[in-house]
């Protein structure tokens, strides 16, 4: 509304943030969470292990050191970018919704944001130290120390994320007491982290174990032992991440009926719903058999039998983020702002006037009989693009075709009635705003759509039409008029006074 | 001119929510954690340009390689700290201008997003320089060739930043702009970038002069013929030959830049930080022709005067900002107040129309049915043919005799047929509402 509308037609807006919050998080979790700690680990049993004349293992040392190396080139390269890349991507995409989190949550992004920078300064320091600690057993376990003080600050920054997540999913206490400690006390808070923590470990050992496949050579008994290894705490982590997420499984439906004011059981979450059930049942259990087969003959592992797993307990947590992004629909910020970026305290002014009226950029500040077409592609723009592309991924033609037939020509007034009532119905989506030509012109632009393969290139290429009702000229005749009013009702005090 | 120049200048609404913290707190922060990271992205970049540049003379010199070497483990920790201070100032930018600073990334959105990959192959870049190093040894050019691709992105990936904190202070440009490279070509976007990577120049001079000289530093271990006096020298000699430039680049920025920012102030605040630089430059030029022994007379002074230049130089790019936004901010606040208002009055009067039924009172009985079936069931179901779920007729075939199973399924329906989607719950309707949709539905005849 206020902003310029971004707009990846193919991709679809909402898949680029999912998609870099996905590679995100398995970064975040799976590199950095659960894989320092079992990285530590190690490197403390490789001075467990040693003989007595000797500060550590060296050959163990080595091989634990290359693993690191991997853990942290990627978390310092793509984990810091899809980090900031979160953001990025949200401020075009969303811009207003993230705009209001932050006048909000400040704070706890600073917070979060100096917790975040010792991270960094730790992993920094546990890296880049770790071949001069060798040099002498004091400075090795005071490696090893810090070893332990980077997973503490690994996971306390993914427990801060975590209640920010929470509260955007939160709608009830947003209006009534903007502030952080309703994060905290987010009814799936307590679940999702009980789920997240032991996940992460699970996910940290199994690329762990992935690696050890690479970086030992086959039949050696080094990798039989860092196989061994790895299997142990896979196995020590697989049933409490089950037990995690069944109890975050169960408090998920719970909390979208406290959360959302409309019905939860949309067809679409019933379906991911589902689907979660089976991959986590699979996940866990390919990961349990690898982890068993590690124990059993830990010489005969081999990189193809490890990378199946791997990928499928990823997966697991890629699809974990999909949900958790799901629930928040219809909403962006619970109960305050839509998805589709207006406030919902702004609807009766919306379908009053239409949207058209206040938008920012617009090519058609108004629908008429000649524009209807233009008008509605402006409409589309601002009520249904965040969620919606013309002919690309969850395409707005295919979502109609879907219902009312493929290669049957669609009928406005069928659209328009759907459209009008759809948020009754699909409680995913938010309710259109706009007044009733507005949603005419959206129907006839639909129609256009399905006959031409029009697309939208966004405002990143297209640039932006002001609309003159918001334009300089506008507000400067707004202010003299008040200025005028002010003038006039002081005048009429004075005369009143005089007489 | 003018008046066109009006019409197109937007005027959106703010964020209708309270700062978080004092406006000048809020500029405080902002100024500091940018600077902050701004000296780490200097770092970053002018390390990159100088290990590309020793790398080349390397390949004659064993001396220049090694030294290439040396420089390129630094931006492993200085490339790390750049991203992660980046935070806070964009934090800060996105606090107080959020109406500025996002209506600019949005309309150069394709390339905003690409500093995700662009940033993630130059460091992915730095390190297999940095890791292959002795694997390379064989192959030095296909080393420059990584170094100088990650050189080539380090110094484009500034310009995407530039362009939107240049494009976020000209409101009468945004309908005008269409995507990155438009606005690349607004003027003073150039001038600004040659300022900056001059900047980077003149900072990582001085930081290489300061980590090569530590005492703890092995020098030499690493170097053959170089001494410790020819690096500090030559580190030197690159601040200040930087410094120097920026006294011509400056002003082509001040000239540049729209009028529209410009107050005594500015001035003052760019003249007082460029004053500072001169004793700085004099001591590094009494430095590099004097003994060797004293090359580090006067580093700390040096150290200290050109940070406080740099501290005025922070400032004065504030003060420019909050003086060229500021008309047009008292705009925003005007609209977005109007807006708040009709928002209010709007809520209060709430718009009857759409709310109520459209009932036909010539259907008697069932008038109200069949309203709520036209505003709630109409998109999915028709009178006598499918249409996303099965015809009224076809309803009424099933449960002719059986109102109270019609209305158990409106209340929970299911999945029943293989190809047709589930129906959705309509939790907005009452008992009530369900009782006058089985009556109309049932009163339909085949
Ligand atoms: C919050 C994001 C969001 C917004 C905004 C949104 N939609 Fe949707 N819509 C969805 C999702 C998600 C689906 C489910 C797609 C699927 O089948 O996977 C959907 C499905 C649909 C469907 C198919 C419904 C069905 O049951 O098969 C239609 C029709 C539709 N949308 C129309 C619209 C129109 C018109 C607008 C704009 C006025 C709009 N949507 C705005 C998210 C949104």
């Amino acid at each position: 509304m206020d902003f310029p509308m971004f707009h990846l037609d193919w991709l679809n807006d909402r898949f680029l943030i999912a998609l870099i919050a996905i590679l995100h998080v398995c970064i975040n979790h799976g590199l950095a969470v659960g894989f320092i700690p079992y990285i530590t680990r190690l490197e403390q049993q490789g001075v467990m292990n040693s003989s007595a004349n000797e500060i550590t293992n060296k050959e163990w040392d080595a091989m634990v050191y290359k693993m690191m190396k991997v853990g942290f080139i990627i978390t310092t390269t793509l984990g810091a970018m899809t980090g900031v890349g979160i953001w990025l991507s949200v401020s075009v995409v969303s811009p207003s919704s993230i705009a209001s989190l932050i006048r909000v949550f400040y704070w706890a992004w600073f917070t979060e944001w100096l917790v975040f920078v010792t991270e960094v300064v730790l992993i920094l320091i546990y890296f880049l130290t770790w071949k001069n600690s060798n040099k002498s057993l004091k400075a090795k376990l005071r490696h090893i120390k810090f070893g332990w003080f980077l997973s503490i600050f690994s996971w306390i920054t993914m427990a801060i994320i975590v209640s920010i997540l929470g509260f955007m999913m939160d709608p009830g206490n947003w209006k009534t007491h903007h502030s952080l400690i309703n994060g905290f006390t987010n009814p799936i808070y307590i679940p999702q982290l009980l789920f997240r923590t032991p996940t992460a470990m699970l996910v940290g050992g199994i690329f762990g174990y992935l690696l050890t496949t690479i970086f030992t050579k086959k039949n050696t008994e080094l990798r039989a032992r860092a196989v061994k290894q790895s299997s142990i705490w896979m196995l020590i982590w697989a049933p409490l991440s089950l037990a995690g997420a069944i109890f975050y499984y169960r408090a998920m439906p719970q909390a979208m009926k406290d959360n959302m004011s409309t019905a939860v059981g949309t067809l679409q979450f019933a379906q991911y719903y589902d689907l979660l059930k089976w991959i986590i049942v699979g996940a866990i259990s390919t990961v349990v058999i690898i982890a068993l087969a590690g124990l059993w003959k830990p010489k005969k592992i081999r990189f193809a039998m490890v990378i199946i797993p791997c990928l499928m307990a990823f997966g697991f947590l890629g699809i974990f983020e999909r949900v958790r992004e799901f629930i928040r629909k219809p909403y962006v910020i619970g109960g305050y702002m839509y998805s589709n970026l207006l406030r919902e305290e702004d609807y009766p002014l919306y379908k009053r006037d239409g949207v058209l009226k206040y938008a920012t950029y617009t090519t058609t500040p108004e629908v008429t009989e000649t524009n209807k077409v233009e008008a509605g592609r402006n409409v589309f723009i601002l009520t249904c693009s965040r969620c919606h592309t013309t002919q690309g991924i969850n395409s707005i033609v295919t979502v109609f075709e879907k219902m009312y037939g493929k290669d049957k020509p669609f009928d406005e007034g069928s659209i328009a009635v759907f459209t009008k009532n759809m948020h009754n119905g699909r409680t995913f989506m938010p309710e259109f705003p706009g007044n009733k030509k507005e949603l005419e012109a959206l129907a006839a632009y639909i129609k256009h759509l399905q006959q031409t393969g029009d697309v939208i290139e966004g405002a990143q290429n297209e640039g932006v039409t002001v609309n003159p009702n918001q334009s300089v000229e506008a507000v400067v005749k707004l202010i003299d008029k008040q200025e005028k009013a002010k003038t006039d009702s002081l005048a009429k005090v004075q005369t009143a006074l005089n007489k | 001119m003018f008046q066109l120049l009006q019409i197109n200048t937007p005027v959106p609404r703010d964020i209708p929510l309270d700062l978080p913290l004092p406006e000048w707190l809020l500029i405080t922060l902002l100024v500091v954690s940018f600077l902050m990271h701004i000296i780490f992205v200097n770092l970053m970049i002018g390390g990159t340009v100088l290990t590309l540049w020793c790398q080349i003379k390397g390949l004659k010199d064993k001396d220049y390689h090694n030294l290439a070497h040396e420089i390129s483990r630094t931006i492993t920790v200085n490339k790390s700290l750049a991203v992660v201070l980046g935070v806070a100032p964009l934090l800060s930018i996105s606090t107080l201008y959020a109406t500025y600073f996002y209506t600019a990334t949005s309309l150069t959105g394709g390339m905003w997003i690409a500093i995700i990959p662009l940033v993630t192959v130059a460091f992915l870049l730095t390190y297999l320089n940095k890791y292959t190093w002795h694997v390379l040894d064989k192959n030095k050019p296909l080393s420059i060739a990584i170094i100088a691709t990650a050189t080539a992105l380090f110094l484009f990936i500034p310009l995407i930043f530039l362009v939107n904190v240049n494009l976020m202070l000209f409101p009468e440009k945004w309908g005008t702009v269409k995507g990155f490279f438009s606005a690349l070509l607004l003027p003073n976007v150039f001038p600004r970038y040659l300022h900056f990577i001059c900047a980077s120049m003149a900072v990582t001079g001085l930081f290489i002069f300061w980590y090569m000289g530590r005492k703890n530093y092995p020098f030499e271990q690493y170097f053959e013929k170089l001494t410790r006096y020819d690096v500090k020298k030559k580190a030197y000699s690159l601040t200040l030959a930087a410094s120097v430039a920026q006294f011509i680049i400056g002003p082509l920025v001040m000239l540049t830049l729209p009028t529209k920012g410009f107050d005594t102030r500015l001035i003052l605040v760019i003249l007082c930080g460029a004053a500072i630089a001169l004793p700085a430059m004099w001591w590094i030029w009494k430095a590099i022709t004097g003994k060797p022994e004293n090359i580090d007379k006067h580093f700390g002074k040096v150290v200290i005067a050109l940070s406080i230049t740099v501290v005025f130089m922070g400032s004065g790019r504030h003060v420019y900002r909050s003086n060229a936004l500021r008309p047009h901010q008292k705009l925003v606040a005007a609209n977005t107040a109007e807006f708040e208002r009709l928002s209010k009055e709007a809520r209060e009067n709430p718009p009857t129309e759409q709310a109520e039924l459209q009932i036909d009172s010539t259907l008697g009985a069932v008038a109200k049915g069949a309203a709520i079936f036209q505003m709630n069931c109409s998109s999915c179901h028709k009178e006598k043919e499918k249409l996303v779920g099965p015809p009224i007729t076809e309803m009424v075939s099933i449960y002719a005799n059986d109102k109270d199973g019609l209305k158990q399924w409106i209340k929970a329906p299911g999945k029943k047929r293989p190809d047709y989607p589930q129906m959705p719950t309509l939790s907005q309707l009452t008992d009530d509402d369900r009782e006058e949709l089985a009556n109309y539905i049932l009163s339909i005849k085949k």
